[in-house]
């Protein structure tokens, strides 16, 4: 391209009027050997511009993660699940007989409770014939009424 | 948006997100893992990237948003570090590698340019964007995006004619 061309595609450049394809054709002219001495610098702007833009991301996005998340999740939820009942139903196999053994022990201990009122109400019956006695004897002795 | 179409479209925009989060993050560390960060981010949000009309205009905003967030939060806790201030050692004669050189300085004049221009340096005369989505990305009208370039690409070009006649920076 001529040398008047490119300046005044530089000036056009600078004030931000060029398009993206003019802007290419500047890229483009400054890629070659020869520019004159006044155009140095922008050739330095033009090659960085240009380097740049190849440059790359090298590492790799994980992005994958979260769907092999799931699978360990669910299979830990399932294993748990399981578990779970399984528990579940031995512990209710449990509770069945400890009832019947809780039962019975209330059976028994209503018995010995029983048991204990009884020979209480025994004792209290001597107590309040002794009572008596002593109440006649000291009706006696007093004569109060 | 399934797999394979977020494999097809959106995962081949991650150079262009690498290379903005770069450009504004500077260290490689940082914009290594801010893509990755924002490439899960679009990954979480695929379902939602068919309303988008330009995925491609999408990422760049949540590029921009994501690596000045950083900066704000870097900004707050650390001290800055100043790179523009060192001294070139003289300048090769050699024009390859005065070339070379002026390739590097560059990058660093780009560099201690605002935000804003940086954005628009790197969108328009590295990823070729057209004003209009350049605008959009960064929520400007397009005639003020082409005055911040003309202004950043004037302010390039002196400084690299001042530092050229005068050979140090």
């Amino acid at each position: 391209m001529e040398l008047a061309n490119i300046e005044k595609l530089i000036e056009k450049y600078e004030n931000a009027e060029t398009s993206l394809q003019e802007e290419q054709e500047l890229k483009d002219y400054f890629q070659q050997k020869d520019i004159p001495n006044h155009l140095f610098e922008y050739k330095a702007l033009f090659n960085y511009f240009d380097e740049s833009s190849t440059e790359r991301y090298t590492k790799t996005i994980p992005l994958k993660t979260r769907k092999t998340n799931w699978k360990w999740i669910s299979a830990a939820a399932a294993v748990l699940l399981l578990f779970g009942v399984y528990s579940l139903k031995f512990s209710d196999s449990i509770s069945k007989k400890e009832r019947q053994e809780a039962e019975f022990a209330l059976l028994e201990t209503k018995k010995a409770f029983q048991l204990i009122s009884q020979k209480l109400n025994k004792g209290e019956h001597v107590a309040f014939a002794g009572l008596q006695e002593f109440n006649k004897a000291q009706n006696k002795i007093f004569k109060t009424k | 948006m399934n797999q394979t179409e977020f494999l097809n479209t959106v995962l081949p925009l991650k150079d262009k997100v690498f290379r903005l989060a770069k450009r504004l993050l500077v260290s490689i560390d940082e914009a290594e893992d801010a893509t990755q960060e924002l490439f899960l981010k679009l990954w979480k949000n695929k379902n939602k990237l068919i309303e988008y009309r330009n995925v491609e205009a999408f990422a760049m905003t949540m590029t921009k948003n994501y690596c000045l967030d950083q900066l704000k939060a870097k900004r707050s806790n650390n001290l800055k570090l100043v790179h523009s201030n060192y001294k070139d050692p003289a300048i090769s004669l050699e024009r390859s590698i005065e070339l070379k050189d002026c390739v590097s300085r560059v990058h660093r004049l780009i560099e201690v340019l605002p935000e804003k221009q940086k954005i628009i340096i790197q969108l328009r005369d590295i990823e070729n964007f057209e004003f209009e989505e350049i605008g959009k990305i960064l929520d400007l009208q397009p005639t003020a995006v082409r005055v911040s370039l003309s202004r950043a690409r004037k302010t390039i070009r002196e400084q690299l004619i001042k530092q050229q006649n005068y050979g140090i920076s």
